[in-house]
């Protein structure tokens, strides 16, 4: 932890604090929430912000803070696991690829070059139509992609590892298998993954929220920050808050992962 | 002598790349088709029950059975897929589960208009970019490369849904200056394109300042400078065109981003294009529909990207001899 804290600078610590108490009021939102979220009392639609109902209440009479707090966990938490899942699998493919080389590497290949000729979104629309629209269906479809390409990617630094002494060294003091891939590769391929990772996660969490306001993700009385625009459309012209604050939402969460990793790619040039 | 052989292989090995990525476009395309079709195979549900049902006929076994062996769902997959294939060269993608008309009619019907969204956006994003990123790449830690650079990590970070509604109120509800939806005139096309290419503009400003940066820094800048030529003449004939070169990969890239991302901005403004009707499709399990524009998109964005490598390679030969002393 103290090794990963000299490598980050100023700004990166801050975004990452900030993330980190975000993922808290997430991971705690039923205790914080001021309001039941999912409680719907037409009598008390569109309120102003008060002390009850911190920034007012939407079409349905439900809180919007406490919406959006619990939103934390649909937004950032399936970008989250999305992104863990997909790293946990493209090592483990890209390890194996990198290794056995020869014929398996070549069809791999041959794979990645179909899959990558479909725009990411265009496969995720793909998927999500034979799936069929659902959240589930939604994480999958993103993982897919997102493993399919961080193979790919992983592939090529496991190989430039491979090349390297400490590996031979490694190799010849008896380090093989798992303990080879976990021990020696992938701490020399972390600041790069790191990078990729974090600047993915912010590109995530605006697929999620885009499909969820089409409708092809989480569905009606969730409160995903995307779906939430989508139900506030309809009352624009008279509270365009209902929209403003979601975005708000989205906007400061995906801007601090872009911080993270646009700092982190100065520091490589 | 010398000069006139690296040019001559130079001029060869362009070709050379040229000929093997055509050539290996049709086993790509081919590799694309069969993903496409065995799309439909990993679906779930039988396709037959899914169109019984669309037409209120109870899905008995044999009801289903007859249908199946009417679409020929029942023989082996690979006789299927060259069924299959048959007809989408003959530009036939089968029929609308919902309303039975031919797929590739109503797509075709509908894509220039999701296309020219996508490109007024690729337009608009060229137009903000370039000059953005000279400005910020010649006046670099000037208090307007900061500026721009925060704008360009905030336009990264906005949805293109929620800026597209909030130019759709600020512009159309409260200026009352563009119209709010709909497809017609220029003033229709302006908000749904900005709101469409503004990610993208982010992207390419940070990229062109960085490539532009790292160009001035080069050797024959410098020299150009000490020969005493003007610093307009070296940057318009030299510095610019060279800045360039890294940046054509990215437009293929660009383009599929783009194509994608404008279902969802037709979304805000009802933007006559496939959007819709792609998520109507999507909710209703019209799986012909689905398949029919991946496998259009994927066959544009191929194409695309053989373009813009080959463009690549055209202005950059340079790679080719690397890659030889290599």
């Amino acid at each position: 932890m103290i090794k990963l804290h000299k490598s980050l600078n100023g700004k990166q610590l801050t975004s990452i604090t900030l993330l980190t108490f975000i993922g808290g009021l997430g991971l705690f939102a039923p205790f914080i929430m001021p309001n039941d979220p999912f409680l719907v009392d037409v009598s008390k639609k569109f309120l102003e912000p008060s002390w009850a109902y911190p920034l007012g209440t939407d079409h349905l009479g439900r809180c919007i803070l406490s919406r959006i707090l619990l939103g934390i966990r649909y937004s950032l938490g399936s970008a989250l696991f999305i992104q863990l899942v997909a790293t946990f699998f493209a090592i483990w493919i890209g390890a194996i690829v990198a290794f056995k080389r020869g014929i398996i590497d070549y069809f791999f290949i041959r794979i990645c070059d179909i899959l990558l000729a479909f725009p990411t979104l265009v496969l995720v629309f793909g998927l999500l139509g034979i799936l069929g629209p659902s959240l589930k269906n939604l994480l999958l479809a993103l993982i897919f992609t997102q493993t399919v390409y961080y193979s790919r990617v992983l592939r090529g630094l496991f190989i430039s590892v491979h090349a390297k002494e400490f590996i031979k060294a490694a190799k010849i003091s008896g380090t093989s298998g798992v303990k080879l891939i976990l021990r020696h590769f992938v701490p020399n391929i972390k600041a790069p993954m790191l990078t990729i990772i974090s600047l993915d996660l912010g590109k995530v969490i605006l697929e999620i929220a885009g499909f969820s306001f089409i409708g092809l993700g989480v569905q009606a009385p969730t409160p995903e920050w995307g779906m939430m625009i989508s139900e506030g459309k309809q009352y624009i012209r008279l509270h365009p808050e209902l929209m403003l604050y979601p975005g708000i939402a989205i906007i400061i969460v995906v801007l601090l992962f872009n911080f993270i990793s646009r700092q982190s790619k100065q520091v490589d040039h | 002598m010398k000069t006139w052989e690296v040019m001559k292989e130079m001029y060869e090995s362009t070709w050379l790349f040229c000929l093997k990525r055509v050539i290996t476009l049709p086993f790509v395309l081919l590799g694309v088709s069969i993903m496409t079709f065995l799309f439909i195979r990993f679906v779930p549900v039988e396709p037959a029950e899914v169109i019984l049902r669309m037409s209120g006929v109870a899905p008995t076994a044999e009801a289903i059975q007859a249908l199946r062996s009417e679409l020929g769902t029942d023989q082996p997959l690979s006789i299927q897929y060259f069924i299959w294939l048959k007809g989408v060269l003959h530009f036939d993608f089968g029929s609308s589960f919902v309303s039975k008309l031919p797929v590739a009619q109503e797509i075709v019907e509908k894509l220039p208009a999701t296309f020219e969204l996508a490109l007024a956006a690729f337009v608009c994003m060229i137009c903000f970019s370039i000059p953005l990123g000279i400005i910020s790449a010649l006046y670099k830690n000037s208090i307007f490369d900061r500026i721009v650079g925060l704008l360009s990590i905030i336009s990264v970070s906005i949805p293109t849904f929620w800026l597209g509604f909030f130019l759709l109120y600020l512009f159309s509800l409260k200026l009352g200056i563009f119209p709010t939806n709909g497809k017609g005139t220029i003033l229709h096309m302006i908000l749904p394109a900005v709101s469409l290419a503004l990610p993208t503009t982010g992207l390419f400003v940070q990229a062109i300042r960085t490539s532009v940066i790292e160009e001035l820094q080069k050797k024959y800048v410098q020299y150009a400078f000490l020969r005493g030529l003007k610093k307009s003449v070296i940057l318009s004939r030299h510095v610019f065109k060279n800045a360039a070169i890294p940046l054509t990969t990215m437009l293929g890239m660009t383009l599929g981003n783009l194509l994608g991302g404008a279902v969802i901005v037709e979304q805000v403004f009802s933007w006559p294009g496939l959007g819709r009707y792609l998520i109507e499709s999507i909710m209703n399990r019209d799986y012909p529909v689905v398949q029919c524009y991946v496998l259009i998109i994927a066959i544009i964005y191929v194409f695309a990207n053989l373009c813009t490598d080959i463009l690549h390679r055209v202005l950059d030969p340079q790679l080719m001899i690397v890659r030889r002393r290599e």
